[in-house]
């Protein structure tokens, strides 16, 4: 398909809270990744960055730090920005420019350095700043996780021992992987022990915010062939796309939704949206995904995920869950790297860790964690401000 | 409480009044209400409007769902101390076709809303200041 572009090398930098500069995270994924792919560094015409926000100039230009850092070699570079989006963002932007013919061969990055605390907005009265007013009022971050895992319990009978078991699971899978933060084997024990932070999630239900960096080497399938590399894994979709007016769901910063009274317009719930067109380029339904990695910022809302691509009903997650069907060795593996659970979240770097987690499990090379005959792989993401992105990978 | 007088935390967003209205937009073309108020664009992809006038917003609707707050946010957030757990919930009014969110009134918890419970507006206390008491508006369950 001329669509397709091949993935050649993943690398990442360990997830933790290093406290180090994000360059070098960015710099040793890249070089795992080219080492990996077998390519050398003066052959990468085009650097792709994801942008950290945290770390000052060089990350609103990280394209360009990253290729400084590796050793000016004239490559053409770009920084994408597009919140949790941005490492998706940016390997749509290597797409472009290899389907384009401009290059054969291009390095996809990201990483970043998390602050330590909070990240409170700026002071004074600013009430035309939503991130101010929500701070204000007394709404943070898992306000808005706990309000859609309560929907789910309300709604579908979703209990705290679902997701506290999507914790257990993830945490299983995840201490056999060497590059996850957090790789202590939880109980459901160890989750109901954890304080109450917005009722029905515990402080365990929650992912934290990590340091951490992640690489792609991509090219063209001929590049790819011409190396000897014909049989690499594929990106066969990459949906960014925006929401859709009116959005029916609360989002974090906002007070309020849109509104849907117009004539004409229907209430949509974002997240359900952005997979659609990533199986519509791929030419791939939900059948045939052999596993998903998807962006569990909650224990709850991997279940809200697994049913936004469609890999159950609306509603039946959980069933799926306690099946056993979305762990290792069932139906339907979700977050087989230990997800945000085992990493916490590392904004620029984390769509791209999803990917490698892919390329791993379809080369068979994930080790203990690896899911049998694995075909097909997707990811799945959702940010600030109307950012999300899904990607597909297959052999 | 004192004696000091009641001031809206946020001036502009809500009346006064002991039924009060959260106060927003609506666009003069399509309908499409804006809270916090929009009177410059329409979002409405359809829309190009310039023309909105303000609207109080229906003062009742129903439960999308809830949670609380447990730990004590950042600033500008001000807490009272020592820290109380507060209620919150996100509430769908039906003219306006859209989701709120605001806290729930002292005293209640998780355990008193579900989800579709009918909830009306009221104004509390935010904070206190040197020379006043901010309110903000809250949602409390509807009086059967
Ligand atoms: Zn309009």
């Amino acid at each position: 398909m001329s669509n397709e572009i091949a993935i050649l090398g993943a690398g990442m930098h360990p997830w933790g809270k290093w406290g180090h500069n994000f360059v070098q995270y960015g710099v040793a994924a890249a070089r795992e990744a080219l080492a990996d792919a077998g390519v050398p560094w003066q052959d990468v015409k085009f650097v792709s960055g994801g942008a950290t926000i945290r770390c000052g100039y060089p990350g609103f230009v990280a394209g360009a730090t990253f290729a400084q850092a590796l050793g000016w070699q004239g490559a053409e570079v770009n920084t994408s920005y597009a919140a949790c989006a941005s490492g998706s963002q940016a390997l749509a932007a290597a797409r472009n420019k290899i389907l384009s013919g401009e290059c054969e061969v291009a390095l996809v990055v990201g990483a970043d350095t998390t602050p330590k605390g909070f990240l409170a907005p700026a002071g004074g009265y600013r009430p035309e700043d939503p991130d101010w007013v929500r701070f204000y009022l007394g709404i943070t971050n898992p306000t808005y996780f706990a309000l859609y895992a309560r929907r789910r319990m309300d709604l579908y009978g979703d209990t705290l021992q679902d997701f506290a078991a999507v914790k257990v699971k993830n945490s299983l899978v995840g201490s056999k992987n060497p590059r996850a933060r957090y790789r202590k084997c939880f109980t459901a024990e160890d989750v109901a022990a954890s304080a109450m932070v917005a009722d029905p999630l515990r402080l365990m239900d929650i992912c934290a915010t990590s340091d951490g960096g992640a690489a792609l080497i991509v090219s063209s399938l001929e590049y790819a062939r011409k190396i000897g590399k014909g049989n690499a894994p594929r990106v066969a979709a990459i949906s960014t796309v925006t929401p859709t007016f009116a959005s029916g769901v609360l989002e974090m910063p906002d007070i309020a939704t849109d509104s849907a009274a117009a004539a004409g317009v229907e209430a949509h719930a974002y997240r359900s949206t952005i997979p659609l067109k990533a199986y519509e380029e791929a030419g791939i339904g939900p059948e045939d995904i052999s596993l998903a990695e998807v962006y569990d910022l909650s224990t709850a809302l991997e279940l809200d995920w697994i049913e936004d691509l469609q890999l159950a009903p609306r509603g039946e997650a959980a069933a799926l869950l306690r099946a056993g069907d979305t762990a290792l060795g069932g139906k339907i593996p979700i977050n087989v790297s230990g997800g945000l659970a085992c990493f916490g979240e590392a904004v620029p770097a984390q769509a791209l860790s999803q990917i490698c987690e892919l390329t791993w499990q379809l080369r068979g090379q994930a080790g203990d964690r690896q899911v049998q005959g694995a075909k097909v792989g997707i990811t799945a993401n959702q940010g600030l401000f109307g950012h999300g992105s899904s990607v597909i990978v297959k052999k | 409480m004192s004696s000091k007088p009641l001031v809206p935390a946020i001036e502009g967003w809500h009346t006064m009044e002991a039924k009060p209205h959260l106060i927003g937009t609506q666009c003069q073309d399509c309908g499409t209400y804006f809270f916090p108020k929009q009177s410059d664009y329409c979002r409405n992809p359809e829309c190009e409007s310039t023309d909105f006038c303000e609207v109080e917003l229906s003062r009742t609707g129903k439960v999308w769902s809830y949670t609380n707050a447990c730990y004590k946010p950042p600033a500008p957030f001000v807490a009272q101390e020592p820290f109380v757990p507060y209620a919150i919930a996100g509430v769908q009014l039906e003219t306006e076709q859209m989701v709120i969110l605001g806290q729930v009134i002292e005293g209640l918890t998780v355990d008193d809303l579900k989800v579709g419970m009918p909830m009306e507006l009221v104004l509390q206390p935010l904070h206190e200041t040197d020379d006043d008491i901010k309110v903000t508006w809250k949602w409390q369950p509807l009086a059967q």
